[in-house]
């Protein structure tokens, strides 16, 4: 019996798994969120920019991590919006041109937001960390046009914007490399530009001592990072939604580690 | 001469790149060496496209086991790529709502595995064998249960242990000091690898872009 | 030798294009030859590369350094023999990075090693790339490794194959290999990110032997949970060096060390100044460390 519990079939914990995740999405838990200091530190940082101002937020994700990394772009990309403040959006990932299309179109229809005058989607450039230095020597070069191929010459949100000096923030949300990271060692560290960013919940564990150093404003990380925003947001999103699954699905995972545990000592002991 | 151009052009691009690095008013040869890497990376999906198409159409050819796949494979791609060449990319072209409606669903799949994956793992590795095992183990369930409404929640049970912020015992102590520490210390270690292994290149002594040695 | 050089010389300025100057005078409003902010920089990658530069030459002097005992890099030999008694393939994965990642570069020195194995084992070798580059370079790599055998006609190109450069298209490529295939040896060398372990259990599912190596520390835990071996951080960069044995790269193990001492170090006394001479601290803040 021991035996058979300690080589578990992996299939039956996956089904636990996918009901832990599917049964709080059906019937929500509505559980409250608790804000930490390094996404309040994001939120304070956006509340001291003064209106008018331009933000950029590199869309540094894809498809696969829509779910984690697109509420922080939202909940960021609402703040700056209600603020009034102007958003420059591009991508370093293929994808991401596509990601920032969604965000944008979400909230610039909520704001009532006008495209080229209070946002621009200059769309996907290759290189990564290439582009992000080219970015900071010429932003013009870097993206000649936007993502629909006109000319960023036409949208007065470009108007006497030369490169990082012109930003009061950089926001990249990102699922890996090119990402958060690079932001951090080539536009805050060689620009100067105060960077703030979002990733993964995997990734995060690697952007503290970033943090800690502070080379950066904040850090949402995953989706409990996003949930916080949303709270100070005042808002109920997909991320605080999605946090009633993942407490019962970090639960399950601990069950089920404690229970292995028990059976380890019990093999022991035997 | 098959060795020493390779040789000559990494010495070479590595020492105008440091040279860069350190100067300002080199700092152009530095960006022309990284927009010369670009252009051949982007010449290099042709060969990429080359070896799929060869070793795909070689075992359709020989029909062994599996062959099916190599089949959707290869259809996959020649059709994603005549759609996007000759339709456009634009949004409500037939690309796009392949990009929408198949790529990204099929790669949010792939991405949720890791949530499953990462319960089996846990069950099967996370044990509690040794001292430093079980302290590790410990402060798993606190991030874990931490990082979660839920945990806040079962938090505030505790008789002794609710007066004290578990948000700050997270943050500020299990993430934000041993953690980092930890990062810093494989972060360090890895770098000065990384100046080593660099070195070894610059100087010839390793040459794995030659094949070897 | 310097004939062919200098028309090399000659070849490599001519091709450069026009452009490149233009790029020139444009970024070169900063006219400094020289930029202090990045002095405390230089004197640490100088001092390093000297401790490094300065023990491969008494390496090569012919006396004995001592390298500890890494597992991960014991147990290859172990895992390709035992691939090649279950007649199964041995599948290595060169991570996600390109070839200017120098993790990938440290990668592919193991490949040859490890081919070099498999050639001498006389078992099947699988090396799914996620970039073109990569599987060109490797190829190479695994070619040489089977003439070093001597046995060159055992290797097959069309086993180091490029799959796709989407992260999560290339776990399903590499998923579906393991499942259909059953490697029974599975290595990890290199850059990874959230796939890490996506693959890792993969290979655990079908009862692979797994090694892995990264970089990437925030991905080592999930390489430690679901692999036999895990190579940690530096010793990945280590591995060629302990897998060749020559002097000149164990040499560059010993100047690491003493590179990491020496940051430590660093590290010691910096803790001391900042917490019991904070305006000792302010003034190196304000002078030396100003940018």
């Amino acid at each position: 019996m021991l035996e058979k519990l300690a080589n578990l079939d992996r299939r039956i914990i996956f089904l636990f798994v996918g009901l832990a995740v599917l049964i709080p999405i059906i019937f929500p838990l509505g559980l409250p969120n608790a804000v930490s200091q390094p996404v309040q530190n994001i939120y304070d940082f956006v509340e001291t920019i003064p209106e008018g101002s331009l933000v950029f937020i590199s869309f540094d994700y894809g498809p696969s991590t829509k779910i984690e990394c697109e509420p922080m772009a939202l909940a960021v990309t609402k703040q700056l919006f209600r603020r009034n403040i102007k958003v420059v959006g591009w991508a370093l990932w293929p994808e991401g041109a596509s990601m920032a299309r969604n965000v944008f179109d979400v909230t610039g229809k909520e704001y009532n937001k006008k495209y080229g005058v209070d946002y621009i989607n200059l769309g996907y450039k290759a290189g990564g960390s290439i582009t992000i230095k080219e970015i900071g020597e010429d932003i013009r070069s870097t993206f000649p046009q936007d993502v629909d191929n006109i000319s960023i010459d036409k949208y007065s949100v470009m108007d006497g914007v030369k490169n990082y000096k012109n930003f009061k923030l950089g926001v990249s949300v990102s699922a890996g490399v090119p990402g958060l990271r690079e932001y951090i060692v080539v536009a805050n560290s060689i620009f100067g530009v105060p960077i703030a960013g979002g990733c993964t919940a995997v990734s995060a564990p690697e952007m503290y001592p970033y943090l800690n150093s502070k080379q950066m404003v904040g850090l949402m990380g995953g989706l409990k990072g996003a949930a916080e925003y949303e709270t100070l947001m005042n808002y109920v999103g997909d991320a605080s939604k999605g946090m009633d699954a993942q407490s019962i699905a970090h639960l399950l995972i601990v069950l089920f580690v404690i229970m292995s545990n028990i059976i380890f000592f019990m093999q022991k002991k035997k | 001469m098959k060795r020493e151009i390779p040789l000559f052009v990494c010495v070479v691009s590595a020492l105008a790149m440091i040279i860069a690095y350190y100067s300002p008013k080199l700092d152009w040869m530095d960006d022309m060496l990284q927009k010369w890497f670009l252009i051949i990376a982007v010449f290099a999906f042709i060969l990429g496209a080359i070896s799929i198409i060869l070793v795909n159409g070689n075992r359709i050819s020989k029909q062994v086991p599996g062959w099916g796949y190599n089949v959707v494979l290869l259809i996959g791609l020649f059709v994603t790529l005549g759609l996007g060449i000759f339709g456009g990319i634009d949004p409500k072209t037939p690309f796009f709502y392949i990009f929408t409606y198949i790529f990204t669903p099929l790669s949010a799949t792939m991405f949720s595995l890791l949530a499953f994956f990462i319960a089996s793992a846990a069950f099967r590795a996370f044990k509690a064998k040794t001292w430093e095992a079980t302290l590790l183990l410990i402060a798993a369930f606190i991030v874990m249960l931490g990082r979660v409404p839920l945990g806040e929640l079962m938090w505030s049970w505790l008789p002794v242990l609710k007066h004290y912020s578990l948000n700050n015992l997270v943050e500020n102590w299990i993430m934000g000091c041993f953690n980092t520490a930890g990062q810093r210390a494989i972060l360090l270690g890895a770098s000065v690898g990384l100046i080593s292994i660099s070195l070894k290149i610059l100087l010839g002594i390793e040459r794995p872009y030659m094949g070897g040695e | 030798m310097l004939n062919r050089l200098l028309v090399l010389i000659i070849f490599a300025f001519w091709a450069m294009p026009a452009w490149a100057q233009e790029a020139a005078e444009e970024t070169a409003k900063d006219v400094r030859w020289f930029n202090p902010d990045r002095l405390p920089n230089v004197i640490g990658v100088l001092l390093i590369g000297f401790f490094v530069f300065w023990y491969i030459i008494h390496a090569q002097s012919g006396k004995k350094l001592f390298i500890r005992r890494i597992a991960g890099l014991n147990a290859i030999d172990e895992a390709v023999g035992r691939a090649t008694e279950m007649g199964k393939s041995v599948m290595y994965i060169t991570g996600l990075a390109d070839v200017d990642d120098i993790q990938t570069l440290a990668s592919l020195s193991i490949l040859g090693h490890v081919a070099k194995k498999t050639a001498e084992y006389e078992s099947n070798l699988l090396v799914p790339c996620c970039r073109s580059v990569v599987m060109t370079t490797a190829q190479e790599v695994c070619k040489e490794a089977y003439l070093r055998a001597g046995r060159p006609e055992n290797f097959k190109r069309e086993n180091v194959r490029y799959l796709t450069d989407d992260q999560f298209g290339f776990v399903a490529g590499v998923d579906g290999i393991m499942v259909r295939e059953k490697p029974a040896a599975n290595f990890y060398m290199g850059t990874f990110y959230a796939e890490s372990l996506i693959l890792a259990e993969t290979g655990n599912a079908t009862g692979a032997i797994q090694i892995a190596g990264t970089a990437s520390s925030s991905q080592l835990p999930f390489f430690v949970a679901a692999c036999d071996y895990t190579l940690i951080g530096e010793e990945l960069y280590a591995a060629s060096a302990y897998l060749s044995g020559e002097p000149k790269q164990v040499g560059s193990l010993k100047g690491q060390d003493v590179g990491k001492a020496l940051i430590l170090a660093a590290i010691i006394i910096s803790t001391i100044i900042i917490t019991f001479f904070p305006q000792t601290h302010e003034f190196i803040k304000n002078t030396i460390f100003k940018s």
